[in-house]
């Protein structure tokens, strides 16, 4: 009996093997057009240039202060951390050595040259949807930028999680080679749109839950992003940073500007629109809007709000004294020449999300949306960490939750305590 | 078309008007720096909010430095040269542009000078921190500290500090961020140096005499300071 058990267990092993194996490196090729999609022409570099803003490419592989797309930059996850590497074309510590056939692969199938699997942190879940030939601009651009010798840092990661075949095993359930199809019942904007979002722009790398084992789902039903501490909300549900309710025009003004009538950017979203969005076409931004308006709405939570009388008071106070100047006692905000200076905070999504963690780190952190060419000289936030008591900004933070209309659960000074000493960076 | 239609009509714009979400008048806020700035002001101070004159303070006074510095620190602190997490977060998405214009802003305020008490250093460490600051340590190959930043210690156009006015806590801090090799500026870095050439006493000693050094009502820093320097800075390079 034992032996047949443990007979038995070897063969599920030896199978699980023969998958991984079958699966590796789990790879499709399409060829180029031809070699003149990837030449050094003004025209592909340009093109390669907007699309490598479009995937915001720069996030990740620039370190603070460093050379752009030099790499460096440690990305922590929940399962060690990952250094982005150098893009830049040198021969011996960039892609100075790749073909525009491995840089295909690198972006399409997620595997180095040599059949080194990537980690998906580098997020090919998203960019094998990008077409050949946008893959050949971006390559064209990257061979134009100036080569920075630069070594990769080595990723840290613990084990099983540093081995490759854990790594095969990992793509087999969650990842799928594939080029975007478009959906001709949809129109061009809207292909246009899904084609930016799921792919380039890799939104779901934050605004989709992960599951236990980093896997990502093609919803943008938000997520807490594990590592950073923010929380990434919705794109489907009303309630959160759904954008069915929003004018359009307002969203490509949020997306290229960072500020729109309605909100304000902030946390990693900055970013973003500071190194990305903002220099998206009037046209790709308003496909992404229009994209983005048809996600089917996520059902919104009904959730019980009651505040407790004193905290209500407390917090009534707090905001009269530091935040009715610029948002306005009746939380609606103030706008300068017609255009937005400080966000409503009346029907605002980002402050009513079940999860309190944005809205206690604005109180907590302040900020600047980002200087962009729309909005180049934005309105900042005082930082009130060294103002306010956890018990003072969770009572403020519980008003604006439950005031103008606003309803969501309160929240405790122990929840502000707990994201007090997050790191910004 | 008949009147009263159009007066229905005129009825219904101004109904329509006066709908919830667009009824009020929009509310505005004055169109200036100093409003853009407030969240630099709430820890830093301005005129019409000076920071506390007593008690434990830490962030440093900016009012009245030189917009070089100033340029430079915003600059330090977005590239990770500096680090101290709050001002990273408020400079990360801002662009040069916009940091010169808040740094020359800042450069141009006056805020009353803090009230300082003298600090509890015993006399003997008081006058090795004068010593040091207005006469440097010629063994320790240590310049003093008014070669560089004026005589009047108010600072030096374009781009060297002023060392008056600021919290004794946030001095200390700022040698030891040195010496840790958490704080960065344009190479050569002349400050890292000299931190690294003082003891930790000689640091107490600068840090007490200069946080009880009171600011004058005239804190406009110096046209400039005599050339050469004693240390080749990156932030103040010799001019050609």
């Amino acid at each position: 009996m034992k032996r047949i058990v443990l007979w038995s267990a070897g063969l599920l092993v030896l199978a699980a093997l023969a998958g991984i194996l079958l699966a590796w490196p789990r790879a499709e090729f399409i060829p180029a057009r031809s070699p003149e999609a990837w030449a050094a022409t003004p025209a592909n570099i340009a093109r390669g240039a907007y699309l490598a803003r479009a995937g915001d490419c720069m996030a990740c592989h620039t370190a603070r202060g460093g050379t752009p797309y030099a790499g460096g930059r440690a990305l922590a996850t929940p399962f060690g951390t990952l250094y982005a590497p150098n893009i830049t074309p040198d021969g011996k510590t960039g892609i100075g050595a790749w073909t525009a056939d491995d840089f295909w692969h690198a972006l399409h199938n997620g595997t180095a040259p040599g059949g080194r699997l990537l980690y998906p942190a580098f997020p090919y879940t998203n960019t094998t949807k990008v077409t050949r030939a946008d893959a050949d601009a971006l390559y064209a651009w990257l061979r134009s930028l100036a080569p920075v010798r630069q070594a990769n840092l080595p990723h840290a990661l613990r084990f099983p999680y540093d081995r490759q075949i854990v790594l095969a095993g990992w793509r087999l359930l969650y990842f799928k080679p594939g080029v975007y199809a478009p959906q001709p019942a949809r129109g061009a904007d809207w292909n246009r749109g899904a084609y930016l979002v799921e792919g380039l722009g890799h939104c779901a790398a934050c605004h989709s839950p992960r599951n236990g084992l980093g896997a990502t789902d093609a919803r943008l039903a938000g997520g807490l992003i594990p590592t950073s501490g923010w929380y990434a909300p919705a794109l489907d549900a009303d309630d959160e940073a759904g954008l069915r309710h929003w004018e359009q025009a307002h969203i490509v003004q949020l997306l290229r500007t960072g500020v729109a009538p309605r909100g304000a950017v902030f946390g990693p979203m900055a970013e973003v629109v500071n190194q990305s969005l903002q220099y998206l076409t009037d046209a790709d931004a308003g496909a992404m809007a229009v994209y983005l308006q048809s996600l089917p709405a996520a059902p919104a939570p009904r959730h019980a709000a009651s505040a407790p009388d004193d905290v209500m008071k407390t917090g009534r106070q707090l905001y009269a004294h530091h935040c009715a100047d610029c948002h306005g006692a009746d939380g609606r905000g103030a706008r300068i020449a017609g255009n937005p200076a400080y966000p409503p905070l009346a029907g605002n999504g980002a402050l009513t999300m079940p999860d309190p963690v944005n809205a206690i780190r604005i109180v907590l952190n302040g900020g600047f949306p980002p200087a962009t060419r729309g909005n180049p000289r934005p309105f900042g936030m005082p930082p009130y960490s060294p103002q306010l008591d956890d018990a003072e900004v969770a009572a403020v933070v519980t008003y604006v939750r439950n005031s103008w209309g606003n309803a969501a659960p309160a929240v405790t000074a122990p929840e502000v305590n707990r994201w007090r000493a997050v790191p910004l960076d | 078309m008949p009147v009263p239609v159009l007066r229905s009509v005129a009825l219904l714009a101004a109904v329509l008007h006066a709908a919830p979400g667009q009824a009020q008048p929009e509310r505005g806020v004055p169109d200036t720096l100093a409003q853009r700035v407030a969240a630099c002001t709430s820890c830093h101070g301005s005129p019409s909010a000076p920071p506390p004159t007593t008690g434990p303070r830490y962030y440093p006074r900016i009012a009245g430095k030189p917009a070089g510095y100033l340029y430079n620190q915003l600059q330090n602190f977005r590239a990770g040269r500096r680090q101290f997490p709050l001002m990273t977060y408020m400079t990360e998405h801002l662009s040069d542009d916009y940091l010169r214009e808040i740094a020359t802003y800042f450069s141009t305020q006056h805020l009353p000078a803090p009230v300082l008490a003298r600090a509890s250093l015993p006399a003997d460490q008081l006058e090795r921190g004068r010593e040091l600051v207005t006469r440097g340590d010629a063994a320790l190959k240590v310049p003093a500290c008014v070669a560089c930043h004026g005589q009047r210690l108010t600072g030096a156009l374009p781009a060297i500090p002023g060392l008056l006015g600021l919290p004794r806590d946030y001095i200390n801090a700022q040698f030891g961020a040195w010496r840790n090799g958490t704080r960065h500026a344009n190479a050569p870095d002349c400050m890292a140096t000299i931190a690294g050439r003082l003891s930790l006493a000689d640091v107490a000693a600068v840090s007490g005499w200069l946080a009880s050094e009171p600011l004058p009502d005239d804190a406009d820093p110096a046209a400039d300071v005599a050339h050469p320097m004693p240390l080749a800075c990156g932030s103040a390079p010799e001019r050609p």
